[in-house]
């Protein structure tokens, strides 16, 4: 019996329609504009201006604060402006625009293909040389990598997970990325094994992947400490307290971070971007992405560069289908729904998803039968016809009592409800203003 | 017989010797309340609706005759009248404020503000706020899913269906802020009501440039700053692209608006504009006269 978490849980139908696809590179566009906040956290402060000339990988907006990322161009040109564009938060917030000449790279950057396994640097070099790269969690959470392997003073890491679960429908990014990069991937969680200071390392991942378990299973046995683990398909696997759970059998206590528990959770694409920063001097600047849906001609994985609109890697992935009803940025089930296709590709998108119009509009919704499927698949344990409820009728304070803020949005509630209800979306209304009022409480 | 009267007896006694406990419990832990208080509740409209910032009206009235001036307390819905009242009560003075309204400020209709995308999640501006800016290519315009309309508490707002936007209706409004922090956008404003309801504002709040802002709205304000040269009272600012007036400065003079090249700026209440010719006869039959 292949290990899962064990609370609630969904199992979409996988729809993995671009598996197998090597990873392709695509054409740089003569423009890119790549946004200042691509993740959690405040937004970079720009450092160049109107004029500048970068080359690929030179640092173009510092880190605010402690919970902030490095910024870097994905191509070499002249700095355009920095103005303000649509990106995938659907409001118009600053970015960099590049005119793009040539494909220049910064000298640092080592661009063989050589697979480098020796690191001398020390625990703190380590994770000097991430936070400069700008690595943030590629899984689509994009919470700055550096700040997961500072634990606060009074906790202790004994175990890094390594997230290669998964477990959204259609995106197979990460899939490829672990056949392609196997070596680099494991290097680079002996490198994360270093900044934490554990001895032990688990790659997790979902049992449809077989050919990655295999490939990883046969490598691992020359990397010390790290084990690989088939999990049985379910989502959300690929939510770090439910990989935690399946993996380790320890529960996240309420409003807790996983280190709490004494885990640390990083998705593959972040482990390969880490492997990439510290043995190659290359910042993170690009990425996979899964263009796919059913209409789409080519479903395919693509590496691209950071900035590069989504309208370039739809068009090849053979175009923008007629009867396209739309257009999201991730998988079906924790990804946001786009209006423009002139949105940049940023350090977040997994994937592209294109849904027909037939399938696009949401169903009616109809009054609750108090049939509890969405009780029984919350993988938070949480109540979520009740949370919708009281964030409807904006009850916040029993809302906080009923943990609306451990919600960690997997949609699953939405996904079974069989009367249509937009359960998330006002579980997702009433955690924000939860949050909100906590905070303010606090201070 | 005798069981019945000694049930009666019994439970007499006990009665009795309830009723002196609960009494002599009340006199020891009784809390004295000022009369006051119960006194200016009952001036207070009594809607509970919060726009004094305080949690009720009961809490409002034990702070206006707790604090020693009445000085940034003011109920909305009663306005100056009330106010007034409580303070021949309380003997103190009420600050003289004038009565406010809300005001909506986006004029962006379906006919001027195309759609362009199309939001089928669950119907709360707040909501689909967090997840866009919105079914046009304005991310500052009004959702018109109209939160506002329910965080009324007096029938005050309504989304016009024609023009999908919302609507308040002055006889009704009090000014008491609800839909203002129901509102995603910051789109209304709590402004002065003006002599004979007669107010000016620019109705809209889109802070892109102006290229942005004309070609996702005919009507959005563009910061040209054609407004502020003709104001000659130094009511109106223009910052990120948006131009504001300020109801405290604006004499009401009506020059804005007919330079405003988007006519993004309101006037209302006002009688219609006449024709030059028609000022220039009437001073003609004034000199006949």
């Amino acid at each position: 019996m292949l290990k899962t978490f064990r609370i609630g849980g969904i199992h979409p139908k996988a729809n993995k329609l671009s598996a197998g696809k090597a990873i392709q590179s695509i054409e740089i566009p003569h423009e890119v504009s790549i946004p200042l906040a691509q993740h959690i956290g405040a937004p970079s402060q720009p450092v160049v201006k109107k004029g500048d000339k970068v080359k690929v990988g030179t640092l173009i907006g510092k880190s605010v604060g402690f919970v902030s990322a490095n910024i870097h161009s994905s191509v070499s040109g002249t700095v355009k402006k920095i103005d303000k564009v649509v990106d995938v938060s659907g409001y118009r917030r600053d970015a960099v625009i590049i005119s793009v000449e040539g494909d220049e790279w910064e000298d640092s950057i080592d661009r063989s293909e050589t697979l480098i396994n020796e690191c001398t640097l020390s625990q703190k070099e380590i994770i000097d040389k991430i936070a400069a790269s700008g690595i943030v969690g590629m899984g689509g959470a994009t919470f700055p990598t550096h700040v997961k392997l500072m634990p606060p003073p009074g906790t202790k890491a004994e175990v890094l997970i390594i997230n290669g679960v998964e477990c959204e429908p259609y995106l197979t990014s990460d899939h490829q990325l672990m056949m392609e990069k196997t070596e680099e991937i494991l290097v680079g969680t002996t490198l994360l094994m270093k900044a934490l200071n554990v001895s032990k390392a688990i790659i997790g991942i979902e049992n449809n992947k077989r050919d990655a378990i295999a490939k990883f299973s046969q490598l691992a046995s020359f990397y010390p400490g790290i084990s690989i683990q088939p999990l049985k398909e379910r989502y959300p696997q690929g939510g770090e307290k439910q990989l935690i759970d399946a993996l380790i059998r320890r529960q996240v206590p309420s409003g807790a971070l996983p280190i709490a528990v004494g885990a640390v959770v990083q998705n593959v694409g972040t482990t390969f971007a880490v492997y990439e920063a510290v043995q190659k001097n290359k910042p993170l600047f690009e990425r996979i992405v899964t263009v796919t849906g059913e209409e789409v001609n080519n479903p395919c994985n693509i590496r691209s560069r950071i900035g590069i609109p989504l309208q370039v890697l739809i068009d090849f992935a053979g175009g923008l289908p007629q009867n396209t009803g739309k257009i999201i940025s991730g998988g079906p089930m924790m990804g946001k729904a786009v209006a423009y296709t002139d949105i940049p590709v940023t350090k977040g998108t997994s994937g592209i998803l294109i849904i027909p119009s037939s399938k696009a509009k949401r169903k009616t919704p109809k009054d609750c039968i108090r049939c509890a499927k969405c009780v029984q698949v919350c993988p938070m344990g949480l109540n979520p016809t009740l949370l919708m409820n009281l964030s409807e009728y904006a009850v916040w304070d029993r809302a906080e009592k009923n943990y609306i803020t451990d919600c960690i949005e997997c949609g699953s509630c939405s996904y079974t409800c069989p009367a249509n209800r937009p359960l998330l979306d006002y579980i997702r209304l009433g955690k924000g203003k939860v949050m909100a009022i906590m905070k303010a409480r606090k201070n | 017989m005798n069981a019945i009267l000694l049930a009666v007896a019994l439970l007499g006694i006990i009665g009795a010797a309830s009723a002196t406990i609960l009494y002599l419990t009340g006199q020891k832990f009784k809390v004295i309340e000022d009369p006051l208080i119960e006194q200016v509740q009952e001036i207070l409209p009594g809607a509970n609706c919060g726009g004094c910032g305080f949690p009720g009206c009961r809490g409002f009235a034990s702070v206006l005759v707790k604090s020693s001036t009445m000085d940034g307390l003011f109920c909305p819905v009663g306005g100056q009248e009330t106010m007034d009242k409580i303070a021949a009560i309380l003997g103190k003075t009420a600050p003289a404020t004038s009565k406010k309204i809300a005001v909506v400020r986006c004029n962006g209709t379906c006919e001027y503000r195309p759609q362009t995308s199309i939001y089928d999640g669950a119907p709360g501006c707040a909501i689909e706020a967090a997840l866009y800016g919105g079914e046009t290519d304005c991310f500052f315009g009004c959702l018109g899913l109209g939160d506002c309309v329910d965080a009324c508490l007096f029938d005050a707002i309504h989304i016009n269906p024609q023009t999908l936007l919302p609507e308040v209706d002055e006889d009704k409004c009090t000014a008491c802020g609800a839909c203002v922090k129901a509102c995603p956008k910051d789109i209304i404003e709590l402004r002065k009501q003006g002599p004979k309801s007669r107010r000016i504002f620019v109705s809209c709040v889109n802070k892109d440039k102006g290229p942005i802002a004309r070609k996702a709205c005919e009507v959005a304000c563009i910061g040209c700053s054609k407004c502020l040269q003709v104001c000659a009272f130094d009511a109106i600012t223009i910052e990120n692209n948006l131009a504001y007036i300020d109801d405290d400065k604006c004499r009401l003079c009506r020059k804005c608006a007919p330079v405003c090249p988007t006519n993004s700026i309101w006037e209302v209440n006002f009688p219609p504009r006449k024709e030059k010719a028609s000022e220039s006869s009437k001073e003609e039959i004034k000199k006949t006269v």
